[in-house]
C-alpha cells in the first residue's frame, strides 16, 4: 500500500526557510501571503488493511519521520 | 592500570570532527578510541563517550535523526543510564536531542546562514563531569561552525531547565537565534551534555583560544575518576 506523509513546521513555530521563500517570491513579483516549507515522504507499506498501514505509518512518524517538538504531519493512504 | 582513561569517540558516516576530538582528548591525557557506528558494544573500560561534530548521514531527514538509529547508540543509551558521562558536540548534540537523551531540538539558524567563528560563552553550571574546571559565570571563547544550531524547546521545558540548573552554557552574544541563548544543556542526572561550540578546536593557544580544554579536561578528570572507582570495586 502506498502512503504519503506530509511533514510541516508546527503552527506557531518560526519557519525561517518559509520566510526566505516568501521574501524571494515577493521579489519576483508574486503577491503571496505566508509561505511555510515542509517535506513529503512517499512510502510503500506492507499491511493487510488500511487501518494497519495507518497504524504503522503513525509509529514511523512518531519515531523517525517527524520531530513532534517542531513538526506536525498528515498521512494519506492510496485508495483508503 | 593505565592512567589514561578510555574515552570512546563515535564515528558515523559523515562525522568529520572525530579525529580532532581524539587528538584533543589524547593531548589532555585520555586514551581516545574511535568507535564505528555499527559496533554493538563500547570498548572495554570505556569511561566516557563523545559524539563528535560533522554531518552524519548527510544531515538527511533532520540533523542527527538517522544517526540516532545506529547500532552503537544502544550501548551508549545503557552507558548513559548507568551514569556514564556522554558529551555531544555540534552534530553530536543534534544526535543526542533526536535520541531523546537531551531536551529540545536544533533547528536551522534564524538567519539561515552558516555561522563559523569564535563566540563568547558564559558558564552557567559548574559541575562534574563537564565543567568542573570552570568558574561560575566564567567567559569562554570557543568556535562554532554550524547551519543548524538554533536550539529550541517550548517555554515550559525552558523554564524547567532553568529551574533545575540544566543550562550549562549560554551564548554571551547573538549567535544563531537559540531560545534563551542556550548553547549547551544537560540531562536531569547531569551526566549527558550537548553543546554547539567545538571545544576540541580550542585546546591549544596556537589556535587562538584554549578555552575548550577546560571542558574536555573536566571530562577527562571525570573519566579518570570513573576508571579508578571501577578498579577499586
Amino acid at each position: 500500500m502506498k502512503a504519503t506523509i506530509l511533514v510541516r513546521p508546527k503552527a506557531g513555530i518560526l519557519d525561517p526557510q518559509g520566510a526566505a521563500v516568501e521574501g524571494s517570491l515577493r521579489k519576483l513579483g508574486f503577491a503571496v501571503g505566508t509561505a511555510r516549507v515542509g517535506r513529503l515522504v512517499d512510502l510503500e507499506v506492507e499491511a493487510a488493511s488500511p487501518e494497519e498501514a495507518r497504524a504503522q505509518v503513525e509509529r514511523m512518524c512518531a519515531e523517525l519521520l517527524a520531530n513532534p517538538l517542531i513538526e506536525s504531519y498528515e498521512i494519506e493512504l492510496e485508495g483508503a | 592500570m593505565s592512567l589514561r582513561p578510555r574515552i570512546a569517540v563515535l564515528v558515523f558516516p559523515g562525522s568529520n570532527d572525530d579525529r580532532d576530538a581524539c587528538w584533543a582528548l589524547g593531548a589532555l591525557g585520555a586514551d581516545a578510541q574511535a568507535v564505528w557506528h555499527a559496533e554493538s558494544e563500547l570498548p572495554r573500560d570505556t569511561a566516557a563517550v563523545v559524539l563528535p561534530g560533522g554531518f552524519s548521514y548527510g544531515d538527511y531527514l533532520r540533523c542527527g535523526a538517522i544517526a540516532r538509529t545506529a547500532a552503537v547508540m544502544e550501548p551508549v543509551r545503557r552507558f548513559a543510564a548507568e551514569g556514564g558521562p556522554v558529551l555531544g558536540i555540534c552534530n553530536g548534540f543534534q544526535i543526542l536531542c533526536e535520541a531523546g537523551l537531551l531536551p529540545g531540538v536544533l533547528r536551522r539558524n534564524r538567519e539561515l546562514e552558516f555561522v563559523c567563528r569564535d563566540v563568547a560563552l558564559r558558564v552557567e553550571r559548574v559541575a562534574a563531569p563537564f565543567t568542573s574546571r570552570c568558574e561560575p559565570g566564567q567567559r569562554l571563547t570557543i568556535p562554532v561552525k554550524h547551519g543548524e544550531g538554533c536550539w529550541f524547546a517550548d517555554a515550559e521545558t525552558v523554564a524547567r531547565l532553568e529551574a533545575e540548573d540544566r543550562v550549562v552554557l549560554r551564548y554571551a552574544e547573538d549567535c544563531n537565534g537559540s531560545v534563551a541563548d542556550i548553547a549547551g544543556v544537560c540531562n536531569e542526572a547531569g551526566n549527558v551534555m550537548g553543546l554547539m561550540p567545538h571545544p576540541e578546536h580550542a585546546v591549544d593557544p596556537l589556535l587562538g583560544t584554549a578555552d575548550g580544554a577546560l571542558i574536555l579536561a573536566s571530562l577527562v578528570d571525570a573519566a579518570r575518576e570513573r576508571t579508578f572507582a571501577a578498579a577499586s570495586v
